[in-house]
């Protein structure tokens, strides 16, 4: 509690120096604030909360309005918010997420905010995310790896090391489903956890570049290259790999599969790793690998989805959102708010600390190193969105029922003539 | 009496039949029965996959409904449901006792055809007016407050409370409205004095199904609200869920909560609940 | 009652009073409720067709005009910039870039495979809702006894209906939960050795599975319905009927039954209605899924395609609030046709 107090003081004196930069004329931001997030699981929220807090500490003169919906539902109910003009600032995600929004003029163009903020140098790895029709869009506030989470004490029992090629997974995943388990738990009642699995099938099959092009509608979904990565993710669902009635769970109901040992490994992004915890298991008995090779001649490219904040076009109150941006992407908060005992995610300002996490270690390792293919946001942000849509549902339907891929490839092809 | 009353039957028949009356209400209820029983269960017994065994640490009684109460946005969205719904109950049945009265009492041109507008007004799927409404309450500045889900609620339930109401005064002795005018009482005061002391019955039956249709109403929250500031229950349940997913027996506590003003509404105005439910079941 | 009675003596009120009183009375009384009527229910309709002739993606962009020396025209050639720069201010109005595309919604819903599917399982939601009526006909005969508790009893089969489609939906999903000890369901059936079975979860069953779930209130409201019915059923017919000899399911038929058609007609429309309106139930408990809108209805497609996550086609959605607004109005019509006979009868 101390020391957060202590970064607390850090951030609050680093926020007064940024806004200063923001404003070179010296007058501080004031007058009402209105953020709109989507933090509403409780760690988020706390986190929330207290940048908040602190933010007003710094400017006394800013009264900030939170208003912190369900996660789920800000999904849909960001329309109505931007449009009704009842917020200066929101959440949102990057990459193609943003696209509506910026298309009808309702997220506000902060390119000069970038270059006066210093964010072209702290933030530049995350630049290109929020870069769209030669326009900068927002600032993210964190970001997170995703790759295979597992039961390192299974692994041992079965004397399995964690695989880094195909051949090793396959052959891993025999010897788990041998032993009555599962290889991956999954649910993908919502659909997007689908997604991310095809990411990795087909960033390690065809590489980022492909997938990228998929994503953006310039290849046929009949393409044998598509094909080739519903091959691979076939072979793993023949021989057992997922757990059964996944279209049934959340990807919340599929974690007690992995803490009662009934499957061993879990293809998800870092927030996984708290409910893990939770639910009892200890850091011995979780490990974490990267998605492995398919074809040795692909740069492994990889998922790391940012969450953002934007300014609304409609703001009344540009200055004191700018300020409360830039205080969002300073180097002390966020070292502070993605630290273990906040989000435990990964900041995006280079100049940060990453806290002294087994997972986000790893992660912060194999993005800054191992991630030379691409860094890809995810399929339903880096697809337009009804493509993401019917694309994920393909993706359910073909996970239930591998024979109908070739009626889902024709389906997701009419879906691409149509959409883009 | 149709079937043949029990009593004529053989004594085995009797018992019989109260044996099979329980037992039947059991098998007819399950599925809620099953909720209950999660919604007394421990946390870890669903993260352990016990989801029907007698609970390790034995049962939890209320603690789980204690948690709804105290650690959730529940009691908030029972209140914003509570807001919703008392206004528009009397909003609606206010309107319609006087388009009821209107249609019901006047001939005039055009009499049948406002009331078949309302009727048809009423069935009409919803989703035709989705958009608009949407935008509509949009720009009145009123999307994502109680006000207005409110003002929808209150329009679309005079259609269905107009045709109530409507063949509800039909029935009315006409008598007494004619010595009223006779008398030279004002239409106003006629309907004030004389028409609605003899609405009670039907204003009752009225205010409880429109309490409970409105209560239950999960579209049109979905479409015209989002936060917990002004979210009912049926909309902030599936908040609440993606809150605790997977926590069954935080879950199930919720929905039992969210289920309890209709249920309690029901049980206490049984009598008009039922009457106004199956008016016109009846020549 | 059109004119006034002439020959009522006239002392205390000019007649031309009374008359005009009694004429414009009954618009007065109307017109509170049909201005909120027209607002939001008689307008909409309208404008959901003109809707349905746009492409648009529901949003409305924000309106800039120049001050200072700007104009108009370099506000909107700032776009989202034009925030930012204090040459322009927001008109407080907003610009709705639609595109008129004709009728080429409804030509694309011809051709949308998830259309065509969603109205397949409106189909079905019709057909097998009418299971309600003998259902609940079953319920209230075995029910219609006067015995110890029986109001109770009532109240109990009766009272699922009160609860809300969402709690339905939930407490059906948690009764058809996979996996051979998590759903009651599956429980159960391993009892007598058959399944598990994941209802919901497969493309071919996850539609009855949530048809089963609406039958239950459903049922429940034709109960009360024929429940009340049979309280008013003639004693003396049954009874002359009885000594000519007729029982069981031949009185039924044609004693009872035909006494019972105002409660028949009434559970006809309220099931129709609860059919084509299966929105609730859909969302809560599969969402429209599992793979490609399996279980959707028309209702829920619309929303799915307007306003959803990834729902952006608001043009779109209100051509399939018109098809679904235009096969309710063949049923609506048949229904003021019957009304009318009754009013003229």
């Amino acid at each position: 509690m101390r020391s957060i107090f202590k970064t607390g003081a850090a951030a609050l004196a680093a926020a007064t120096m940024l806004t200063g930069v923001a404003h070179a004329d010296g007058h501080s931001v004031s007058g009402p604030l209105r953020i709109f997030s989507d933090m509403s699981n409780p760690a988020p929220r706390a986190v929330m909360e207290d940048m908040v807090a602190r933010f007003t500490e710094a400017n006394p003169e800013v009264e900030v309005e939170l208003v912190i919906t369900d996660r789920e539902a800000w999904k849909t109910q960001i329309r109505n918010v931007l449009q009704s003009g009842t917020a200066d600032v929101v959440n949102w995600y990057a990459g193609n997420r943003m696209a509506p929004y910026v298309d009808a003029g309702l997220f506000m163009d902060i390119s000069d905010l970038w270059e006066e903020g210093g964010l072209t140098e702290t933030l530049a790895s995350t630049q290109g995310s929020m870069t769209m029709d030669d326009g900068i869009w927002g600032v993210p506030y964190t970001y997170y790896q995703w790759g295979v989470y597992y039961r390192e004490d299974i692994f041992e029992e079965l004397g399995l090391e964690a695989p880094t090629t195909w051949e090793e997974e396959l052959a891993n995943c025999e010897v788990i489903v041998e032993s009555g388990r599962a290889c991956y738990t999954i649910g993908t009642q919502f659909l997007w956890t689908a997604g991310g699995w095809f990411d990795y099938l087909n960033m390690r099959t065809n590489g980022y570049d492909f997938h990228m092009a998929l994503t953006a509608g310039e290849v046929e979904w009949t393409d044998p290259r598509v094909r080739a990565t519903f091959e691979n993710w076939q072979t793993l669902i023949e021989m057992g790999a997922f757990i059964d009635d996944h279209q049934s769970y959340s990807w919340q109901e599929a974690l007690p599969f992995m803490v009662n040992g009934e499957a061993t490994a879990y293809l998800m992004g870092n927030f996984a790793v708290a409910p893990l915890r939770e639910a009892g298991l200890s850091d011995d008995q979780l490990g974490f690998y990267q998605f492995p090779q398919i074809d040795p001649s692909i740069e492994p490219g990889e998922d790391a989805p940012t969450d953002t904040f934007h300014i609304a076009a409609n703001a009344e109150n540009v200055e004191a959102a700018e300020a409360f941006l830039l205080f969002v992407a300073s180097a002390e908060n966020q070292t502070l708010i993605n630290n273990g005992d906040n989000l435990g995610q990964l900041p995006v300002n280079a100049n940060s600390q990453v806290d002294d996490d087994e997972f986000l270690n790893a992660g912060f390792d194999m993005l800054s190193n191992n991630a030379t293919g691409g860094i890809a946001q995810f399929f339903d942000r880096d697809a337009p969105a009804e493509m993401a849509q019917v694309a994920m549902q393909g993706f359910q339907q073909f996970m239930v029922d591998p024979s109908t891929l070739d009626q889902v490839l024709m389906i997701l092809e009419q879906a691409r003539s149509r959409i883009y | 009496m149709f079937p043949r009353p029990i009593e004529q039957a053989s004594p085995a028949m009797r018992i019989g039949y109260q044996m099979l009356l329980p037992f039947m209400l059991l098998v007819w209820l399950i599925p809620l029965l099953a909720v209950m029983w999660f919604s007394v269960k421990s946390g870890d017994d669903f993260t352990q996959g016990n989801y029907w065994g007698w609970s390790r640490e034995g049962l939890q009684g209320f603690a789980n409904y204690w948690m709804v109460f105290t650690e959730s946005d529940m009691p908030r969205y029972l209140w914003n449901s509570v807001v919703i719904t008392v206004p528009t109950m009397l909003g609606a049945v206010a309107l319609s006792c006087m388009t009821g009265f209107a249609l019901g009492v006047y001939r005039f041109k055009g009499n049948l055809l406002i009331f078949f507008m309302f009727v048809a007004g009423n069935f009409v799927p919803f989703q035709i007016l989705m958009v608009p409404v949407r935008d509509l309450t949009d720009q009145m500045g009123l999307y994502d407050t109680r006000t207005g889900l409110i003002l929808f609620h209150i329009a679309f339930q005079t259609g269905f409370c107009t045709l109530f109401m409507r063949n509800f005064i039909r029935a009315l002795p006409r008598e007494l409205i004619e010595a009223a005018r006779v008398e030279g009482v004002s239409e106003y005061r006629i309907f004030w004095y004389v028409v609605l002391p003899l609405m009670r019955p039907a204003i009752a039956a009225l205010c409880v199904l429109i309490f409970t249709f409105v209560w239950n109403d999960f579209f049109w929250a979905v479409v015209l609200t989002q936060s917990p500031e002004s979210q009912p229950v049926t909309a902030g349940i599936t908040a609440f869920n993606s809150q605790f997913r997977a926590m069954y027996h935080l879950m199930s506590a919720g929905s039992i909560v969210a289920a309890i003003p209709p249920v309690a509404m029901f049980f206490l105005m049984q009598k008009h609940f039922i009457a106004g439910l199956t008016l016109g079941a009846v020549k | 009652m059109t004119t006034v009675m002439t020959d009522t003596p006239i002392d205390s009120k000019p007649p031309r009073r009374v008359v005009s009183q009694q004429t414009i009375a009954p618009w007065l009384f109307l017109l509170p409720a049909f201005l909120f009527f027209a607002t939001y229910v008689l307008y909409p309709i309208v404008q959901s067709f003109y809707i349905s002739t746009f492409e648009w993606n529901g949003l409305y962009s924000p309106q800039y005009r120049g001050v200072d020396g700007f104009t108009d025209q370099q506000c909107l050639e700032l776009g989202n910039r034009a925030g930012r720069e204090p040459g322009c201010e927001l008109t407080g109005d907003t610009v709705w870039n639609a595109e008129y595309v004709g009728m080429e919604n409804y030509r694309n819903l011809y051709t949308d495979p998830f259309f065509w599917t969603s109205l397949k399982n409106n189909v079905i939601w019709l057909v097998l809702y009418f299971l309600a009526i003998p259902a609940g006909l079953m319920i209230s005969l075995f029910l219609n006894q006067k015995v110890v508790g029986m109001r109770l009893y009532k109240s109990l089969f009766f009272f699922p209906f009160v609860l809300s489609q969402v709690v339905v939906g939930l407490v059906f999903s948690w009764f058809m939960l996979p996996g051979a000890d998590e759903g009651l369901l599956n429980v159960i059936l391993g009892w007598f050795g058959a399944g598990p079975v994941n209802i919901l979860g497969n493309a071919d069953t996850a539609t009855y599975g949530i048809i089963a779930a609406g039958l239950w209130p459903q049922t429940a409201y034709c109960m009360i319905l024929y429940l009340t019915g049979l309280n008013a059923v003639d004693p003396e017919q049954i009874e002359a009927a009885r000594l000519d000899g007729a029982k069981g399911p031949k009185m039924l038929w044609y004693v009872v039954l035909p006494q019972l058609w105002p409660a028949t007609f009434i559970a006809i429309v309220v099931t129709v209605i609860g059919a084509l309106r299966s929105f609730d139930l859909i969302t809560i408990m599969t969402n429209g899924g599992p793979g490609f809108y399996n279980t959707s209805v028309l209702a829920f497609y619309m929303y799915d395609v307007a306003l959803s996550e990834f729902g952006f086609r608001m043009g779109y959605g209100s051509a399939i609030a018109v098809i679904l607004f235009l096969i309710m109005m063949v049923y609506i019509a048949g229904f003021l046709w019957k009304m009318w006979r009754d009013e003229k009868g």
